[in-house]
């Protein structure tokens, strides 16, 4: 990322091969006059863009400037890289070139300038391949086994984290402000609430800070108080915190603590996996949380992608996997919240179980990369699914569930195949969309 | 990058979690370095895929042995850099030398030729990314949105002097590129290639 203009310290390239040095102030001993440049002219390169150049070896030739102005060798001398980049004015390049023609040292040094303005590519700018990260890490894992390996259960969240972070890689001003609008469910009905790709990164930044604290690592909040201790409460609190709008400088932050959470679960390894990080009003295991922010972070990334133009692929299938598992894993709970605000079906038709017993079950059949079968007790969380006791089955694509999941589609819109129970399809795709925050 | 005895910390540290087999660091190393890697083997071979093998090839090396960067000696960056120079051009080396072979077309002079072209265009290329950075907006300026010395200036909020300044050396430092092709010369990267 470009700093503010600013001219660092550099050591020792400035090359001067003459005595007098290249300021303006140098006394000069060569005046110009009007002989012919000696040396034949390289031009520089047209690669890009229609622009004529101004022919400066041309100019001299053609059209005599009317007085060209006498300069002295230092001042020549400081001019020759906006000479031999066309970037100067005709006069100024008339007396450069025939300058040339009577100072060796000079025309010695515009011929390697002139060579060098050919060496100048416009950036290629390649989007990097998001699946070769995967496959050169895996390759290189398999050759030297690693003696600290990323949890399992983390390597979604150091996927998509860097492939966000790769999708950021070229944003300009304009990309970083562009208006994005965060929308997810709120008792039933879909909420949004705008912001800008740069606040979207802040809200992650706030919410990842979650399992952060969790691991005992530094609050990215810092001394910025939240009303709750909630994902919602945390992001206003830090996009209240500062008088500006995020920018681009957010990207930094982020990063650096998406790649502590990775270092540190390697470090905590599998004892660490059951950790409850506290979301406010509930908790995940640090290993559902690192997966839960896996989600989010390619849900906002297609949120940012979509504001800015750019295509975005679904993670890859055994990532989306876990991801499908972590949501369908939620939806008894989800159920079990719904009933209880009265916006679930009524219970007329529920059949308590014992703990740990089958219970009547929806078979959540997800299709596609990632996809899999989930038997969803749902009369109580703490039943077991089971296929004997299936009401219902509902069949979409995994991208559509963690869409519908990410409150991105409505539930009533959810493009699902559905056989059985009517009130439990409708249940269950609701408490799906109820997983939703901010 | 400055000449100092003490390495940069983060180089250090990089190369002891490394050593030490930490996968995570291998994961951090690539997103600091792939783009620079990919970029670089692309300008050398001129296809994607190639560029891919590469990068594969250079991640390989680093993390397979670790102790082949001395943080003592330079950046990580110029060690990276230059061992992705090396491959990649053997590599173009050894598909122009199969295709001469194949198709008996061409002389191993233009072979050569190709080879070095390709060599110096991934220096330049090197070399404006690493150049600081007033001096490469100096360059974009003049060259790629066509400004004058004094727009340049005007643009940049700086003198006339200093854009005019800013153009030269950052030109000389370009012209580096092409000092290097002489096996033992002091190389673009700063270190030997």
């Amino acid at each position: 990322m470009n700093g503010p203009e600013r001219f660092e310290a550099h050591d020792g390239d400035e090359e001067d091969n003459g005595p007098e040095g290249n300021g303006p102030e140098g006394k000069g001993d060569t005046p110009a006059h009007g002989s012919p440049p000696r040396i034949p002219l390289p031009r520089a390169s047209v690669e890009d863009s229609g622009l004529p150049l101004p022919a400066p070896a041309d100019l001299g030739v053609t059209a005599p400037p009317p007085a060209p102005p006498v300069l002295e060798h230092p001042v020549l001398k400081a001019l020759l890289g906006a000479w031999a980049l066309a970037a100067c004015s005709p006069e100024e390049a008339t007396a450069v070139e025939e300058h040339l023609g009577d100072c060796g040292s000079c025309a010695d040094e515009a011929r390697r300038l002139r060579e060098a303005v050919g060496l100048l590519q416009r950036p290629e700018s390649l989007d990097l391949d998001p699946g070769l990260r995967t496959r050169v890490l895996d390759t290189c894992l398999e050759r030297r086994p690693p003696r600290i390996p990323v949890p399992d259960w983390a390597a979604a969240y150091d996927a998509e984290t860097a492939r966000l972070d790769a999708l950021l890689q070229d944003f300009g001003d304009a990309e970083w402000h562009a208006p994005v609008r965060l929308r997810w469910f709120r008792s039933d009905a879909a909420t949004s609430r705008r912001t800008t790709v740069a606040g979207v990164i802040a809200h992650l930044l706030g919410v990842d800070g979650l399992v952060a604290v969790a691991l005992g690592l530094d609050d990215p909040l810092g001394d910025v108080p939240a009303r709750q201790p909630t994902p919602a409460a945390r992001t206003e609190a830090l996009w209240r915190a500062s008088h500006f709008p995020p920018t681009r400088f957010v990207r930094a932050p982020w990063r650096e603590q998406s790649h502590s959470l990775v270092r540190t679960v390697s470090f905590t390894g599998g004892g660490a996996e059951k950790v409850p990080v506290s979301y406010g009003d509930f908790e995940l295991p640090l290993h559902d949380a690192m997966l839960d922010r896996a989600f989010e972070c390619w849900v906002h990334a297609e949120d940012i992608a979509d504001a800015v133009d750019y295509p975005y692929d679904p993670p890859s299938p055994r990532h989306l996997h876990r991801m499908i598992d972590l949501a369908a894993r939620m939806l008894p709970t989800a159920l079990a919240h719904r009933r209880r605000a009265g916006l679930a079906s009524p219970a007329h038709h529920r059949h308590l179980v014992a703990a740990g017993e089958p219970g009547r079950s929806l078979r959540l059949e997800i299709e596609g990369s990632g996809g899999g079968e989930w038997l969803i007790p749902l009369d109580s969380p703490a039943a077991k699914g089971s296929a004997e006791h299936e009401v219902a089955h509902v069949a979409l694509d995994g991208v559509e569930f963690c869409r519908l999941a990410a409150g991105h589609v409505p539930p009533q819109e959810a493009a699902a195949g559905q056989v059985g129970d009517r009130e439990a399809i409708r249940d269950v795709l609701f408490a799906a969309a109820s997983l939703s925050r901010m | 990058m400055a000449k100092k005895d003490v390495p940069p910390r983060w180089d250090r540290k990089m190369q002891q979690r490394l050593a030490r087999g930490e996968a995570a660091a291998l994961g951090e190393l690539y997103d600091r370095f792939a783009s620079l890697v990919h970029g670089l083997a692309h300008r050398v071979l001129g296809d994607e895929r190639a560029a891919d093998g590469i990068t594969r090839e250079v991640f390989i090396h680093v993390w397979e042995h670790p102790d082949s960067y001395d943080p003592k000696q330079e950046p990580l960056r110029t060690w990276v850099a230059t061992l992705t120079h090396r491959l990649a051009v053997q590599r173009l080396r050894a598909t122009e030398t199969a295709a001469l072979a194949r198709e008996g077309s061409g002389t191993t002079e233009e072979l050569e030729h190709r080879v070095r072209r390709a060599s110096v265009a991934a220096r330049a290329d090197y070399i404006v990314q690493s150049m600081p950075v007033p001096l490469r907006s100096a360059l974009e300026r003049a060259y790629f949105q066509r400004r004058d010395y004094r727009q340049t200036a005007a643009d940049l909020g700086i003198t006339e002097d200093e854009a005019r300044r800013r153009l030269r050396l950052g030109l000389q430092l370009l012209s580096t590129a092409h000092d290097t092709e002489a096996p033992g010369a002091p190389p673009g990267y700063g270190g030997a290639v």
